[in-house]
């Protein structure tokens, strides 16, 4: 999932401030902003609050199921059109991929609520690590499953470099160097070491990613960008 | 040609040293560097945006001991640059008369003066041996031929004191493969585990070169320890320097007794004075390296 963080409070307030904004709604997100708590239903009640505290009006407010789902936002906004055209800005607790949505389906000034951090594992309850950067060139099959594209700070294919000392990372020292887990995990698998890893296909990534579905079910491929 | 391959080959035990270039256009505390140490070795390292920290770039410092009469050994990293400008900068190296070249990943920009900074790492260390290697051959990465090829003699950093060593050395053997032929290593405090990386490298015909450290003053061993990675100065050797009257002098002598020791297991030192420049030439006459004078 997305997860997203809260935004510095003070430049959404800015945000409005700048084109004299005095009414706002506020539009949040069903799905992974929920599972972050950054733009579920209390979240969205809270930002509210303060919006009101400050002094703004807030003219209605809505959790759709899939912010980032075009067709599921149009409707979710079609269904408070009388709110909506009654305010100045659009206020977004999502990511920016939900933002965008929005700004897409109503035609007002539309602002970024929180701020979109990266794709998350769940680890625990409302405890998220990021493990994959889409990179598109997956080299999973080469280390036994363990990303070090994402999770090496330096993201070398070829580790470990320098900084590991007793295992540990050098960056972020409270943690066990990867390319130490993956030489592991690969030796307990009976795997033997990891072999030398070519230079990464970066074009693999080239922004900005696009797939369609339909296109390529009509050309029976499934090359993605 | 490559002074210190020749005399890796030939089985002469070499010395290098290590100057850093300056934050600015002024060339003149490095060429002094320079002049301390460098005739009193076989070829002097010019480290590229050491500790993730703005310098003048290696290219033009190292060809500025060339011009001084001394052999670079021309530092890249992964750091700052993608392959683009990796490969560019080993064909101006080869153009400008650099014949040794090593090759680091570099110390992540957080941990440097701009971490606001990308960190590129584009291709890592046993990467770029390989492309410099392939540019040996004649060719670029894609395998295109170049006008003109480069024939660098090609190193790499080794850590024969972070364990777990296996990963270490599987790294190592990596690097050798990717065509790296000489090692240096971070400093070395543990001699047993030195003579462990150099054996166990033996049959691929690589050379190591050990890391000597200057221990100066507490100062100098509370930064290593907190602020540099990949390194931690033994609680022994801390403590023989710390308890001494005259710290410096206490580091000299050790770091002349590890050259005497590194003498017997490996193929060159490296010695990193930290600012004892004016110390080198008696740490290595006192260990019965220079006879020059
Ligand atoms: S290699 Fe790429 S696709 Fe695979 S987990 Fe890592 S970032 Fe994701
Ligand atoms: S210590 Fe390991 S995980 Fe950390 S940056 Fe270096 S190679 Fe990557």
């Amino acid at each position: 999932m997305i997860i997203t963080k809260p935004r510095d409070w003070a430049r959404i307030e800015r945000n409005l401030t700048e084109i004299g904004a005095r009414r706002v709604f506020i539009m949040g997100c069903g799905q992974c902003a929920t599972v972050a708590g950054t733009g579920g239903e209390p979240e969205v009640r809270e930002a509210a609050r303060r919006l009101e505290e400050g002094g703004w009006e807030v003219t209605g407010w809505a959790v759709g199921e899939v912010t980032c789902h075009s067709g599921g936002t149009r409707l979710e906004s079609r269904k408070h059109d009388t709110e909506i055209a009654g305010s100045d800005a659009v206020l977004v607790l999502s990511c920016g991929a939900g933002v965008q949505t929005v700004a897409d389906a109503i035609a007002k000034p539309v602002f970024p609520g929180l701020e979109s951090a990266f794709l998350g594992n769940v680890v625990r309850h409302g405890v998220f690590e990021e493990r994959c950067q889409m990179c598109g060139d997956c080299v999973l099959d080469r280390t036994a499953g363990i990303c070090p594209v994402t999770t090496c700070p330096k993201g070398l294919l070829n580790g470990p470099c320098g900084g590991m000392w007793d295992g540990m990372c050098e960056v972020v020292a409270d943690r066990e160097c990867v390319h130490v887990r993956i030489a592991r995990r690969l030796a307990e698998q009976g795997r033997g070491a990891a072999g030398r890893i070519e230079p990464k296909d970066f074009s693999a990534k080239l922004k900005p990613g696009s797939l369609n579905l339909r296109e390529t079910r009509r050309r029976g491929t499934g090359d993605a960008r | 040609m490559s002074r210190l391959r020749d005399a890796l080959e030939r089985g002469d035990f070499v010395i290098t040293g290590e100057v850093a270039p300056p934050l600015g256009t002024d060339l003149a505390s490095m060429r002094t560097a320079v002049e301390t140490v460098g005739p009193y070795c076989t070829a002097l390292n010019v480290t590229d945006n050491q500790g993730a920290t703005l310098h003048l770039s290696s290219l033009a410092a190292s060809r500025e001991l060339l011009d001084m009469g001394y052999e670079p050994i021309f530092q890249q990293t992964c750091r700052d640059r993608n392959r683009l400008a990796l490969q560019s900068d080993l064909l101006a190296a080869w153009t400008l008369g650099l014949r040794n070249l090593l090759v680091v990943t570099g110390d992540d920009p957080r941990s440097g003066d701009h971490p606001q900074a990308k960190g590129v790492f584009d291709l890592d260390s046993t990467q770029l041996a390989g492309v410099a290697a392939g540019m040996n051959e004649g060719h670029d990465m894609l395998g295109r031929d170049l006008a003109g090829a480069t024939d660098f003699y090609i190193g790499a950093a080794l850590f024969p004191e972070a364990e777990p060593w296996d990963v270490q050395l599987a790294r190592a053997e990596r690097k050798v493969e990717a065509g790296v032929r000489f090692f240096q290593t971070q400093a070395i405090f543990d001699l047993d585990k030195l003579e462990r990386a150099v054996a166990a490298l033996e049959p691929s015909g690589a050379k190591v070169i050990a890391g000597v450290l200057v221990l100066r003053s507490p100062r100098v061993i509370d930064f290593i320890n907190k602020r540099l990675a990949g390194l931690m100065v033994p609680d022994a050797v801390a403590d023989r320097i710390r308890s001494a009257t005259d710290p410096a002098e206490e580091a000299v002598r050790l770091a002349t007794e590890q050259v005497r020791a590194v003498r017997e297991i490996a193929h060159g030192v490296h010695v990193m004075p930290l600012g004892l420049d004016a110390e080198v030439p008696r740490i290595l006459r006192d260990a019965g390296l220079a006879d020059a004078e």
